[in-house]
């Protein structure tokens, strides 16, 4: 076998021609029906602690805490995870995906004990989302300080 | 130094038999197309260990012993072990054996380690150092997904082009005594990168090197793929067993229906949902332990061209930047 | 009861799955990167004020993908910045998304001592 730069290319080539795409446009039916059934359901449950007369704040905040308490059950129960296999985005995307994604290293790394094992290991995902997240809207506050200010 | 025929290819040329094989394979390889041939086949992948890599570890424990019981061995009759698995350091395999007291050689070659085995075992013996050689490889789907991929219970899709870890460890007892298929040649490979970045498409990131070491192995020993009953590459699946096809003909190497990819044969792709096949250091392992070996036994095939290959990647380089090198070992087993 | 309304959040959530779904198929990002990618989207837009129409187009259709945590960080420290000048810029953020990432903590705890890992099949 050949592995000249030109070969190179060419095998590439041929890798793309040969190798079965992502059901696209599939993918993104499941994506849009379960991503917007997770977010219908969230809006629900905001109507719902609306009625009861909770702040804006605290009803956000029970949303979001009944949408990760499912989450959590659903990883730990193993199903999130075959939602994920069908739904792709539509459960990545939403809150329940972030907390899909601090769930399943935490229960994986519990054998490598409960601080390097689970506690470090519960941020490999969420750990990034944190830091750009942060990180952006420090820039956010700081333009909004010398714009608005 | 006439045993080396050429660049890549050594004669075997003293008497090498195979003398017994053994198979551990877990649930799913149970239950796919070659569930009736292993040795056994774990109800519960954990074997009732606590973590994944024990349960991989005891895999290799279970299907080494199983190797030395059926060769009638005991373990003071082996001169070397070799093993290697996916873990790091090689994990899997010197925890599972650690209590063989065996003089040993951890082997890496990722998933090509079986062929990497055979092949260093069988100069072994050739070479007069050592009368029996116990070798092997394994792999654990789980152990692989959380050192090389996602944990379980992310919710990720895999892409079509990727193929599953085979949950398993496969043996064999070579001896210069004794009766069985033999080793004829051995074809190493070289490191070939083919620039494929795609860890989800490892076929692809293999082809390469498999191509090369089918075209050494022919070009030096002056075969034809007619000369083997069957050609398997180790964990390629369709995608790299489509690129294997359409470089070695490129090559003039033309296969009649002889080339097959263990990490086909083993899962049933459509029911299985293994998207391209099987893969890990057990793909190639337990399908010719398990498999190809009572074939050859049985002389329904008189001989194999059994090509593990294995993505030499590291996850912390690969992070960087970089390509995926790959390697397969070709060894040629005739049944006597 | 407006039940547009609940439509309107079903498509709002549906559409942003769709856009991580088409960059996870074309582009081969992780979910880690579509995640970040959302929350940093999300922020910016925020920051520049469009995220807000889509809030109120969409309403849980826009907070509860990850685009609607970015949103939640933005109007964070947009308002603890109104309130405390500068020094908020680095407290604002942070501060509204105290709640849910303290959940998070909490149940990816609870979770990991309750359940134990298993295999796929």
């Amino acid at each position: 076998m050949e592995t000249t730069e030109k070969k190179k290319k060419e095998y590439q080539q041929a890798v793309k021609v040969l190798s079965p795409n992502s059901h696209i446009i599939k993918n993104c039916i499941w994506a849009f029906f379960s991503g917007g059934t997770i977010c219908l359901i969230g809006h629900i449950l905001r109507r719902i602690f609306e009625s009861l007369n909770y702040s804006e704040d605290k009803t956000a905040l029970l949303v979001n805490l009944i949408l990760i308490a499912s989450s959590a059950l659903l990883t730990g129960l193993g199903l999130y995870s075959k939602m994920g296999k069908k739904c792709g985005a539509g459960t990545v995307v939403p809150i329940t995906g972030f907390a899909n994604s601090m769930v399943s290293p935490s229960i994986e790394y519990k054998t490598q004990g409960f601080i390097l094992g689970l506690g470090a290991k519960m941020f490999t995902v969420a750990g990034p989302v944190l830091v750009y997240g942060i990180t952006t809207s420090v820039i956010v506050g700081i333009i909004h300080y010398f714009i608005m200010g | 130094m006439n045993k080396r025929i050429g660049r890549h290819t050594v004669k075997i040329e003293k008497p090498v038999y195979i003398i017994s094989a053994a198979s551990y394979a877990g649930k799913k390889e149970g239950e796919g197309p070659l569930g009736k041939y292993f040795d056994f086949v774990a109800k519960d992948i954990m074997l009732g260990e606590k973590s994944w890599e024990k349960a991989e570890s005891m895999f290799f424990k279970k299907a080494f012993e199983t190797a030395l019981q059926k060769a009638e061995k005991n373990f003071d009759d082996i001169d070397y072990l070799l093993a290697g698995d996916l873990l790091n350091q090689c994990g899997g395999s010197t925890f599972g054996l650690r209590d063989f007291k065996i003089p040993y050689f951890g082997i890496y070659g990722a998933c090509s380690t079986f062929g990497e085995a055979i092949s260093l075992g069988s100069m072994l013996i050739d070479g007069g150092f050592g009368k029996n050689i116990l070798c092997g490889a394994g792999s654990h789907f789980c152990s692989a997904e959380k050192q090389f991929r996602s944990p379980l219970e992310l919710g990720t899709q895999r892409p079509p082009t990727s193929t599953w870890t085979v949950t398993g460890s496969g043996a064999v007892v070579l001896s210069s005594e004794g009766s069985g298929p033999r080793v004829t040649y051995v074809t190493t490979g070289r490191i070939i990168d083919m620039g494929i970045k795609d860890s989800g498409n490892m076929g692809a990131a293999m082809a390469g090197a498999a191509c090369d070491v089918i075209e050494a192995h022919f070009n030096e020993t002056g075969r034809t793929p007619d000369y083997y009953d069957v050609i398997a590459t180790g964990d390629l699946g369709d995608v790299g067993k489509a690129l294997v096809k359409k470089y070695a003909g490129e090559a003039g190497i033309i296969f009649n229906n002889n080339l097959t990819d263990c990490g086909i044969e083993i899962f049933d792709n459509e029911t299985q949902d293994t998207h391209c096949g099987g893969s890990g250091c057990a793909c190639s392992a337990v399908t010719f332990s398990g498999y190809f070996y009572k074939k050859l036994l049985k002389k329904e095939i008189k001989n194999i061209l059994l090509i593990p290959t294995g993505a030499l990647m590291n996850t912390d380089i690969s992070q960087q930047g970089e390509t995926i090198p790959a390697i397969a070992h070709a060894v040629a087993i005739e049944a006597e | 009861m407006d039940i547009l309304e609940y439509l309107r959040a079903f498509i709002t959530g549906g559409t942003i799955c769709v856009i991580g779904q088409i960059l996870i198929d074309k582009t081969k990002l992780t979910s880690a990167r579509i995640l970040v990618l959302f929350v940093v989207s999300g922020c910016i837009l925020g920051g520049l004020g469009i995220y807000k129409y889509i809030y109120d187009f969409g309403g849980a259709g826009a907070t509860v993908p990850l685009t609607g945590f970015g949103y939640l960080l933005s109007k964070g420290v947009i308002e603890e910045v109104d309130k405390v000048g500068f020094l908020g810029a680095f407290t604002g953020g942070l501060k509204s998304a105290a709640g849910g990432v303290t959940i998070a903590v909490v149940f990816s705890l609870l979770a990991a001592l309750i359940f134990k890992p298993k295999d796929k099949n």
